[in-house]
């Protein structure tokens, strides 16, 4: 369970408060304006952003002495998801052991990984040489090895046409089921939280709203959604 | 707990590079003899002030039409002679001092020019000898600081211009003279700053009532009167001087980048008429005053190098040994406080202040300082190397510093999050994420700071003894006999490698750089 506790997070006039919790393995699409402070809510959970006042706790456990490698977290940013002088096989392994002493067994599993995502052979390459889509499964790959409790999804697929991203979303459901992790995805687009999310969080106002069925929230807006959907 | 004893690394490194800095001086102060100038000591302070302000604003004046010129003309070899613009910043010293002396000293080209007109012959020493060293030496660099502020307009601008039907009176008037406001002053005023440590230069061609700078005055008062007092005065006056003008500088110039975009296209439709026979005159001038004298020293190297003495073959083997030294200290210390800076936090601030500070002192003040501090203990001699080494590596600091920090901040901004969600850090983030990416920028550093260090004539001429005597100062000792064939020689051996070292670090970094 992934609990704010009264987390305040704020910077000069930039202002969220989040109050709530998300049940383990819960897949959760976080919408709102730009600038309302989707981002801001993730980096929290990642580490990247302390909160003025409250703690984020995972299954009961204090998340804010942890530094962000060690948190149970894995994030997939907007872009910079993959080193461009590393090749993809080492992109991964750092999933795995960040020395890159990587064992004769984990070295198999990297491969295996690649193949699973549809990069079989290609650990050699280097990002430049992949298309934006490859990109997006060699990050998902890399989550997979990770294998940490929560994914956070920073837009990773935002310079992807529909069929791409649609694809990308479903490799994430085959990733989050696999694995059980709880997913918060943050979208600008409604279709993307229906296809992909049961819950909705809606970020507004300088309020992270309390998590609602994604379909009943659609279905029948509050003012502030409404006022972002247009 | 570790990361918590790695935060500290750089906080620790920066207070012992200020306690380096510092001690000295307080050491100058402590032994000063009263605070009263003599009348030697005010000229030498004039003189400083006065042949620094004359190199810089001839240097700078020079470069304008030459810097022009570079930047709205192309031709054939124009890439080639911007490269050798940044050629001279890697000269020894005392090599371009052995250069001027080969065209314009009593045998070279020029006076035998102007006796064929029964005029009589020049001489290059004295105050004049020392501005025009300084010139030749900072030109260079005046031109890329200019030709930078160019090619810093947009060529959107000049387009505009043309389309408007401006002529090159107005484009002067409303696009360059903005320009060198605001570029001129900076160039001026690092020039200076360069010209007033000056050291080499006056040591070989100044020297006498006339042409003493405060660092030579404080190296003649150790080294001939042993007046360990009336040097630490000396040296507690310079130490003023460059940090007034140090701090100065640091607040008002924006570092020059080197090499960075230099390469860009020249103006599609250039002026004619009289202005293309003076872009042509002013390359023409600038490309033969800095390369006749650099010809003249491989001219004259070439045949002494066969048979340079024994005793120049071990300087080289001692000045490589100090320069490498000095260089990986240098660089590991500017990567390091690099990447605090960076990161930002508290004590950024004076992390970056400490690694500024060598800026504000020159080498002999450290060289007295430190030659006070150790003397009771040990003979200063003994520790020639050491110390040079020392010296050596806190001066170029800050230029490499200078170097590295806004590539280590890219390098945050771009993958400091990845890194730090991967959990990537200590020898693990080096080896996969600052080396590769940095690469590029710390083989040119280490370039930079091998060759400096590898051509510094300095505090190495306070302490060193025939044993421990480094390639430059012995090309000034022979310089100084006048046995000039060997001197040439060893001038060309030790340009040969201070470049060399300069290409090694360079092209190693560039090949090792990830894409």
């Amino acid at each position: 369970m992934l609990r704010f506790d009264r987390v305040v997070l704020a910077q000069e006039e930039f202002r969220l408060s989040v109050d709530w919790e998300l049940p383990a393995g819960a897949r959760v699409a976080v919408i709102g304006p730009s600038g309302a402070g989707k981002s801001t809510l993730l980096a929290a959970v990642a580490g990247f952003f302390a909160p003025q006042s409250g703690r984020v706790l995972w299954q009961g456990a204090d998340l804010g002495p942890l530094d962000p490698g060690a948190r149970p977290v894995t994030i997939l940013f907007q872009d910079q998801n993959l080193f461009p002088h590393l090749t993809l096989a080492q992109n991964l392994g750092l999933g795995l052991r960040p020395d890159l002493r990587l064992s004769a067994a984990q070295r198999t599993q990297i491969d295996t990984v690649l193949e699973r995502v549809g990069l079989g052979g290609m650990g050699a390459r280097k990002p430049a040489q992949l298309s934006g889509g490859q990109i997006g499964r060699a990050s998902l790959a890399r989550a997979l090895l990770r294998a940490r409790p929560v994914l956070l999804l920073d837009e990773p697929f935002a310079a992807l046409g529909p069929a791409l991203k649609a694809e990308m979303l479903a490799l994430v459901a085959e990733v989050a089921d696999e694995t059980g992790a709880l997913v918060m995805m943050v979208t600008h687009d409604p279709a993307d939280a229906k296809a992909f999310a049961a819950l909705t969080v809606l970020v507004a106002d300088g309020l992270a709203h309390a998590p609602a069925p994604t379909e009943a929230l659609f279905a029948n807006p509050p003012p502030a959604l409404r006022a972002y959907l247009g | 707990m570790a990361s918590r004893i790695g935060a500290l690394i750089p906080a620790l490194l920066a207070g012992a590079l200020a306690l380096f800095v510092l001690a000295p001086v307080l050491a100058v102060a402590a032994r000063a003899t009263g605070f009263a100038l003599g009348p030697a000591d005010w000229a030498a302070v004039r003189f400083t002030a006065a042949q620094a302000f004359v190199s810089a604003l001839v240097s700078v004046t020079l470069a304008v039409p030459v810097a022009r010129a570079l930047a709205r003309r192309s031709f054939a070899g124009r890439g080639a002679l911007i490269t050798l613009m940044g050629a001279p910043f890697l000269l020894p010293t005392i090599v371009a001092v052995l250069a001027l002396v080969a065209v314009f000293g009593r045998a070279g080209v020029v006076n035998q020019g102007l006796g064929l007109f029964g005029m009589g012959p020049i001489s290059v020493y004295g105050a004049h000898g020392v501005v025009l060293a300084h010139v030749f030496l900072n030109l260079p660099l005046a031109v890329r600081m200019l030709l930078q502020g160019w090619q810093a307009i947009p060529s959107e601008r000049f387009r505009l211009a043309e389309s408007l039907g401006f002529g090159p009176a107005q484009m002067a008037r409303h696009l360059e003279w903005p320009m060198l406001r605001s570029v001129a002053p900076g160039a001026f005023l690092v020039i200076f700053v360069i010209c007033l440590t000056s050291f080499a230069v006056a040591l070989t061609l100044g020297g006498g009532p006339g042409a003493t700078t405060v660092e030579l005055a404080i190296f003649q008062a150790v080294r001939f009167e042993f007046n360990l007092g009336r040097a630490a005065l000396l040296a507690a006056v310079q130490f003023a001087l460059c940090a007034v003008v140090a701090v100065l500088g640091w607040l008002l110039v924006t570092p020059a980048a080197f090499g960075a975009g230099l390469g860009r296209q020249a103006l599609l439709r250039p002026p004619g008429g009289w202005r293309r026979g003076g872009d042509a005159l002013a390359i023409g001038l600038a490309a033969a005053f800095l390369l006749l004298p650099l010809g003249a020293v491989v001219l004259r190297g070439l045949p002494g190098l066969d048979e340079l003495p024994a005793h120049v073959w071990a300087a080289a083997g001692r000045s490589v040994l100090v320069a490498l030294t000095s260089t990986a200290v240098t660089v590991a210390a500017a990567l390091v406080l690099a990447l605090a800076v960076a990161r930002g936090g508290r004590g950024a601030g004076a992390i970056d202040a400490a690694a500024a500070l060598p800026l504000a002192t020159s080498g002999l003040v450290l060289g007295v300082g430190l030659f006070l501090m150790v003397q009771p203990f040990v003979s200063p001699a003994r520790l020639a190397l050491p110390v040079t080494v020392a010296v050596n590596a806190a001066l170029t600091l800050p230029f490499v510093y200078r170097l590295l920090l806004p590539e280590a901040r890219v390098l945050l901004s771009d993958y400091g999050r990845l890194a730090d969600s991967l959990g990537l850090r200590g020898w693990a983030r080096l080896r996969w994420l600052v080396l590769p990416r940095l690469a590029r920028p710390l083989g040119f550093g280490a370039g930079l700071a091998a060759a400096l260090s590898m051509g510094d004539l300095g505090v190495i001429a306070l302490f060193a003894t025939e044993q421990s005597a480094t390639l430059p100062l012995v090309v000034q000792r022979l310089m100084g006999a006048y046995r000039l064939e060997a001197a040439a020689g060893a001038a060309l051996l030790l340009v040969g490698v201070s470049f060399a070292l300069f290409w090694v670090f360079d092209y190693g970094g560039r090949r090792y750089a990830a894409v």
